[in-house]
């Protein structure tokens, strides 16, 4: 193994973990904020109860978001020098924004809320979880904006061997970004709709399958439940949408991308969507891959007409060949890939299945909201012993999907950290062997890899432990009952404290 | 002035910021099991940061951000040559973060007392890290013509750079036990008094002895005004807080931070990473900056985005500004 090997393991590894975090923060923190708007409007005890017993499981979520987040941000400087170097002009702006405009009013207004129950007026408290949501999305805004730039460089010129910022603005309106932000949110509603339904649904089924319309508790997990399926389902629609739309920037920016993910081998006109392919994938002239497709969809995805061309790898190859080059540069800092032939075929079955995996996990995790919607149709309980637990295991699902979209992406941009603009500045983009720290050693990476992939493991089991207790325990947990007389010699104890 | 030097300036005020707050926020944890004998006190000590902590925190997000905004040749040949004192700040921030969310979660004697322990690890790793760190910075490193290092894993951990990195250990340690006596009431307000007052001599003599190192291997004749201006303050802070001026202590310990911060940056400017193979490897403010229309829009963006973090900062240590003790302390309440 070499730096670069342990390089792309841990930032896979870190990323994707982080990203698991992610999504589940940005969508309960703007659910929990609709919740105690609701309480605010109505004054109705359910909806205090949701905002407490959500906004905890947010909060125990959240704090792994965060500590993950720091090794992000520390890794591009400690790995990838290289890369820094190359692109800090243009991509060092919008982290560093991220890090003013979206961390600092993300860590302040959520630490206001936690500890302001009753130090601030309830107004104000409300807002601060506004302030909180908004600036989630906002974070996610910047980074996507960075992250849409290395797959479509934008507003920059080239300046002595590197690409300048001449353009904010581009940089932040790139057309990649505008795709992805509304993909990737809706990605994270898709997850926390999923959540509160398995949860809620498990609550529903076990204890309340007999219980009054009106017994308190029911309220709770019943009005979840039914907001976590609607949200679900939208998000699924909006997933369908905005992927659709960045299926046809994909075609124009990341061709190779778009043929990798289709494993469509030869240039097809019309092309077919393939739904499933058996036989070897992993070989780029596809000898043997046999695959049941749907007769040009694939040209309608890419160009939204059912008989365009669609190019397969073969003649990309060939056309990468020559625009780019065909060789890496002779350079011993790229070791034994200095001067060899540069493979432009990304890793077909990650980026095929990868593909098809994101697409599925979702569209289970969209069928079992819209099934929950369904049996909870009028006030109904489902009385079915398996829906609390198939309810439950649903919730994996829109994890994985947006796992395996963030696999596909990233790996699809392969063998670029920087994919080249086909319309835009020549001599911009970079290989990923270029990216890498030279003076990094492979002890140092190693132990870096390992120490850090223990620690995650070590805390997803204490998360995953903690937020199982909190869940069974329900609303018990997070509000004490008001059986108890408040003490009054503790008249000014504090609301909330860790 | 330019904007690379306007740059650097901003860079040396964000690390004031993160050593000012954060400061605090360590010299707490570090002093959890000193000043917490029971666990409520050790919950007063806590929550005397929670609302706090993780916006301090971000001082630190946005010193690393902006300088690979600013200085992205900076940023990658420190973050990669400092990788393994880097790596356990990392480690060491990770298991404080959750500590503090998850420490309370579950009733039970051990599983607190092992999140304490994360807690104080995890508050002595960064803040020695982080100080040496920053004097290695301040130092140099072997870098070569590229910027990359050479030799050993272990470049950064020479003597002078650990001598940084106990001194800002023991700041954290007095400045914490200071902030402790500001913000707690009762017997912990005492204790937290007399602590800092006890160790102060001892904890801040390395921050002296890095300030004159500094000064004496990279200083320049202005510097020393600065230099002085530090010792001054904390022999001030500390007579402030023998009459129970907790909060004039508190303002002396900053000013003495802020001296010192302008010691160290003073010393390395024009440099921002100075090569100890050769001066003609050194990053310096102007072969290490971003081309001035990255430099412009951050520093707009700078002069929109400090002011609001100031205030809504500020206005977050007005809200919690109460004195906390046992008093206040809820019953515990988990599943
Ligand atoms: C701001 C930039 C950025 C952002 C927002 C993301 N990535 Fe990325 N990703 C990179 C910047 C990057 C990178 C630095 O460019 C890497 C490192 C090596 C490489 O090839 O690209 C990379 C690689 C990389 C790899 C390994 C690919 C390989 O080595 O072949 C995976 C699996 C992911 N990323 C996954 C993700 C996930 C799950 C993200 C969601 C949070 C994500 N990326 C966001
Ligand atoms: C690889 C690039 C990324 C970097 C460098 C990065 C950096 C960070 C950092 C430093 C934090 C901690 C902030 C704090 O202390 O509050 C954080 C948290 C966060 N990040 Fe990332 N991040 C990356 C990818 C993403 C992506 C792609 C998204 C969203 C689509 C995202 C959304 C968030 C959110 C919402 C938080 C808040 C905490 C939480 O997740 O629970 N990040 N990130
Ligand atoms: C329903 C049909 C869907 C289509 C057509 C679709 C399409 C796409 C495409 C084309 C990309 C790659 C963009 C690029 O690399 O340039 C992508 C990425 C991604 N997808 Fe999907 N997707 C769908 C559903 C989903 C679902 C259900 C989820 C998660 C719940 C999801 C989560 C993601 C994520 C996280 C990424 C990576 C971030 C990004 O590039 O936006 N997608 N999707």
């Amino acid at each position: 193994m070499d730096v670069l090997d342990i390089a792309r393991w841990q930032f896979g590894v870190t990323t994707v973990y982080h990203f698991l975090m992610v999504p589940l923060t940005i969508g309960l923190a703007l659910l929990v904020a609709v919740m105690q708007t609701a309480w605010y409007r109505t004054g109705k005890p359910q909806y205090l109860k949701m905002t407490k017993f959500w906004g905890k499981l947010m909060l125990i979520n959240f704090a792994m978001g965060v500590v993950t987040g720091i090794v992000q941000e520390f890794q591009f400087g400690m790995n990838w020098s290289a890369y820094s170097r190359f692109v800090g002009d243009v991509f060092g702006a919008p982290l560093a924004m991220e890090g003013l405009l979206a961390f600092f009013v993300e860590s302040t207004f959520l630490g206001l809320w936690i500890f302001g129950w009753e130090r601030l007026s309830k107004r104000v408290h409300l807002a601060c979880i506004w302030a909180f949501s908004l600036a989630t999305m906002a974070s996610a805004y910047f980074i996507l904006a960075a992250n849409s730039w290395m797959q479509h460089p934008v507003g920059i010129e080239y300046v002595n061997g590197k690409p300048q910022l001449n353009s904010i603005w581009e940089l932040l309106t790139n057309s990649t970004v505008l795709a992805a932000f509304p993909h990737t949110i809706a990605g994270c509603f898709a997850v926390a709709g999923t959540f509160l339904v398995g949860i809620a649904a498990w609550h529903l089924a076990r204890k309340h399958r007999n219980t009054p319309a009106d017994d308190p508790d029911r309220k709770v997990w019943f009005a979840s439940l039914r907001l976590g399926g609607w949200v679900g389902v939208v998000a699924f629609a909006a997933l369908a949408i905005s992927g659709d739309l960045q299926s046809k920037l994909m075609f124009e920016q990341q061709p190779m991308k778009m043929a990798a993910a289709e494993a469509l081998c030869h240039t097809e006109k019309p092309a077919g969507f393939s739904v499933f392919a058996y036989g070897d994938v992993q070989r780029p002239d596809c000898e043997n891959v046999k695959s049941i497709t749907v007769p040009a969809l694939l040209s309608f995805l890419a160009n939204s007409d059912f008989d365009s061309e669609v190019k397969g790898i073969d003649q990309l190859v060939g056309e990468y060949q020559a625009r780019y080059g065909a060789n890496y540069p002779v350079d011993p800092r790229l070791g034994e890939l200095s001067g060899r032939p540069i493979d432009y075929v990304p890793n077909l079955p990650v980026t095929y299945w990868g593909f098809r995996l994101m697409i599925g996990f979702g569209a289970i995790a969209a069928a079992g909201a819209a099934f929950a919607l369904w049996v909870t149709r009028r006030g109904r309980v489902p009385r079915s012993r398996w829906f609390a637990p198939a309810a439950l295991l649903a919730i994996a699902t829109p994890f994985l999907a947006n796992s395996f979209g963030w696999i596909f992406t990233e790996m699809g941009r392969q063998p670029f950290v920087v994919a080249p603009n086909p319309t835009g500045v020549d001599g911009v983009w970079m290989y990923t062997a270029q990216a890498v720290s030279a003076g990094v050693t492979v002890g140092e990476a190693l132990f870096s890899l390992i120490a850090l992939t223990t620690v995650y493991g070590v805390l997803a089991v204490v998360e995953v432990f903690l937020l199982r207790r909190f869940v069974r325990a329900g609303v018990e947990g997070v509000m004490p009952p008001p059986a108890d007389p408040p003490d009054p010699s503790k008249s000014d104890a504090l609301a909330f404290a860790y | 002035m330019d904007l690379p030097v306007i740059w650097f300036v901003i860079i040396a005020l964000l690390w004031l910021g993160y050593l000012f707050l954060e400061g605090f926020d360590f010299g707490v944890g570090m002093l959890l099991p000193v000043l917490g004998r029971d666990d409520t006190e050790r919950r007063v000590l806590i929550n005397t940061i929670g609302p706090v902590w993780d916006g301090n925190e971000v001082w630190l997000l946005v010193a690393a951000g902006a300088t690979f905004a600013a200085f992205p040749n900076w940023y990658a040949s420190l973050f990669s040559a400092a990788y393994l004192p880097l790596l356990l700040v990392l480690l060491a921030l990770i298991g404080r973060g959750v500590a503090f969310e998850y420490r309370g979660k579950v009733d039970s004697v051990r599983w607190r007392r092992n999140w304490d322990r994360v807690i104080v690890i995890g508050s002595w790793v960064p803040a020695l890290g982080v100080g040496l760190v920053l004097s290695t910075n301040v130092f140099g490193l072997p870098l070569d013509a590229r910027g990359d290092r050479v030799g050993s894993a272990f470049a950064a951990f020479q003597w002078p750079a650990l001598l940084g990195a106990v001194a800002v250990a023991g700041f954290a340690l007095v400045h914490g036990a200071v902030f402790l006596s500001l913000k707690t009431d009762g017997e912990i307000r005492v204790r937290a008094r007399v602590l800092a007052l006890r160790v102060a001599p001892v904890a801040l003599l390395p921050l002296v002895a890095l300030l004159v190192l500094v000064q004496w291997r990279e200083g320049f004749t202005w510097t020393v005004a600065p230099l002085v201006l530090a010792l001054v303050a904390v022999v001030v802070a500390l007579l402030r807080l023998r009459v129970g001026r907790e909060g004039q202590a508190f303002a002396g310990l900053g000013i003495a931070l802020a001296s010192t911060v302008v010691v160290l940056f003073g010393a390395l400017f024009p440099d921002v990473l100075p090569s100890t193979l050769d001066a003609a490897n050194s990053l310096t403010v102007s072969n290490a900056s971003s081309s001035p229309y990255t430099l412009g829009v951050m520093s707009w963006v700078a002069l929109f985005g400090t002011p609001a973090v100031l205030v809504y900062q500020a206005w977050t240590y007005w809200v919690f500004r109460k004195r906390i003790s046992t008093a206040h302390i809820p019953p515990v309440h988990v599943p």
